[in-house]
């Protein structure tokens, strides 16, 4: 019974989480401009979505930044965590505590403090380089995934049996052959998720994104929140269609992979 | 490991500059007026606002508490579940997650405007439509929708953690299962509880987008005091510094008090996934 009622309470936790996405994705079929009555079945939407260049324009500025705060915080972020891990404990703490800055501030405080820095690089000391645009744009997601970066790599490091690292030193094996041959593999599921979690938080950010881009380099999120001042055409709902498919088969297979490199684990074991 | 230490050296400049001194440039903009003159005059004008920052303590907690009620008896169902169900049920929670939070937000909308599916919903039933969009009720309500899964997930993580021999000797020396839960389970997953509630205080106090969305520009929160000041039609960066400065402040103060809460925590760790 007791049971009976857990399952049913997940149930509806669940429905509650997936109910409204469920219904934007059966509307973006709908043929006619109205969120909430069903005027038959049509692929009208889709076929607008990929014929709007503002959307397709902001769908790349997305990708594009994404991609390259993801993979620049990544090293910035690894490299940070190995310097950090070489220092002595109270350093250590420090550093520790400053990088929880970023993700501790609130979206809002970040984006609008970024944006006055921004503001001043390109005014008051006429650096071109920071007006809001893809570049500023790029610096702010790089600030908000570096630190997440970090994180999800010091807990690596400090799992790491230390004794192979001063083995491979004592065998004759330069510092850079080291840090490849030794180090590099035990951390890379570590820098692997961190980079995961980068590219995630790119693409899901609106706030800092809303602060820190020009009008020529607006991401999705913030070109959607522009519409919902005005009007937001349906095409949305495609695309919001797409992306959850999008997503759902990358985690599928994301699970079925690990589930089959479960297995091979455990058949080589029994062996 | 020698000499390594230099490797952290680009990522504290890059703090550094993108992260502290922005912070000291909303603190002296906080304090200066538009011909750079120091002044107190952004603080003492803030008083106007009073109202603002009650509806948002207000909104931000009630949600806080309603994700907690909601969330707590999920994570604690998912802990029991077999470990490949709690798999698939970790990849239910994260996968809204993975969307844009605009677009949820956005459903909502959708569901609760005036002429949108609930309302057309209820006079299919024949029953009253509820005007509810542009209400607090609405923002709220997108607040616990967006936030949920932030409380679900260091609940469970500390849930999971706990070590199953302790609940074994608690039933061994005769614990009834409630007092199980009441004397073991629970207040071993009171720092997931913590980081759970400051994960969905923290970015419900500060938004703009759901009140923006949901809200309808009626029920106006800090966040959208602040993203007025800068982008808005009220543009004065210096109250937007000075409302940005108060509102850290208090946010750290919650963080502080509830950090006091755990002091069994070590402050790290169960914030993290």
């Amino acid at each position: 019974m007791k049971k009976y009622i857990g399952r049913i309470y997940m149930v509806l936790i669940f429905l509650f989480m997936y109910a409204p996405i469920f219904l934007l994705m059966i509307f973006s079929f709908n043929s006619t401009k109205s969120r909430s009555v069903w005027g038959g079945f049509s692929l009208r939407w889709y076929k607008e979505l990929f014929q709007d260049s503002e959307i397709l324009h902001a769908i790349q500025v997305t990708l594009l930044v994404a991609v390259c705060a993801a993979v620049i915080s990544t090293i910035l972020g690894t490299a940070a965590a190995l310097g950090i891990f070489a220092m002595k404990k109270r350093p250590r703490r420090l550093m520790l505590t400053l990088n929880n800055v970023p993700s501790m501030n609130p979206d809002i405080i970040m984006g609008v403090s970024l944006m006055l820095l921004f503001i001043f690089f390109a005014q008051t000391l006429h650096m071109d380089f920071f007006k809001l645009g893809f570049g500023t744009l790029l610096l702010a997601h790089i600030t908000f995934d570096t630190p997440y970066v970090l994180l999800s790599v010091m807990p690596k490091l400090r799992q790491m049996d230390k004794r192979q690292y001063e083995a491979a030193l004592d065998l004759g094996a330069g510092t850079v052959q080291t840090f490849f041959r030794i180090i590099l593999p035990q951390i890379s599921t570590g820098i692997v998720t961190g980079m995961i979690i980068a590219f995630t938080l790119s693409i899901d950010d609106v706030v800092v994104s809303y602060f820190t881009s020009g009008p020529t380099s607006e991401t999705l999120g913030v070109l959607i929140f522009g519409m919902t001042k005005r009007r937001i055409s349906p095409e949305i709902n495609a695309l919001c269609t797409l992306m959850f498919v999008f997503v759902l088969l990358l985690l599928i297979i994301i699970n079925l992979r690990e589930l089959r490199a479960e297995r091979e684990r455990e058949r080589s074991e029994e062996r | 490991m020698r000499g390594s230490k230099a490797f952290s050296y680009p990522y504290i400049l890059w703090l550094l500059l993108f992260t502290v001194v922005p912070l000291f440039i909303v603190i002296y903009f906080a304090f200066t007026n538009d011909a750079g003159e120091f002044t107190f005059d952004n603080f003492s004008y803030m008083s106007l606002y009073a109202v603002v920052f009650w509806r948002s303590f207000r909104l931000a907690i009630i949600s806080t508490v309603i994700c907690l009620i909601l969330g707590y008896p999920l994570a604690y169902i998912m802990s029991r579940l077999k470990k490949k169900h709690q798999t698939i049920a970790m990849i239910l929670i994260m996968l809204p997650m993975w969307m844009n939070f605009l677009l949820r937000t956005y459903a909502w909308l959708t569901i609760l405007e005036n002429n949108g599916l609930l309302n057309n919903f209820l006079s299919w039933l024949h029953l009253p439509e509820i005007a509810i969009i542009n209400t607090p009720a609405a923002v709220g309500l997108g607040m616990v929708y967006n936030y949920l899964p932030f409380m679900i997930l260091p609940i469970y993580t500390s849930l999971t953690k706990t070590d199953q021999s302790l609940i074994e000797a608690a039933k061994d020396m005769g614990c009834s299962e409630r007092q199980v839960f009441t004397k073991v389970i629970f207040p071993l997953s009171i720092p997931g509880v913590l980081s759970g509630i400051i994960m969905v205080f923290v970015p419900a106090v500060s938004t703009f987008v759901i009140s923006k969305i949901l809200g309808g520009g009626a029920n106006m929160l800090v966040g959208d005091l602040i993203e007025m000041q800068f982008l808005g039609g009220a543009y004065n960066a210096n109250m937007g510094a000075a409302i940005s400065l108060v509102m850290m402040v208090i946010i750290m103060i919650f963080i502080w008090l509830t950090g006091k809460i755990d002091k069994n925590g070590d402050g790290e760790g169960s914030v993290l996934l």
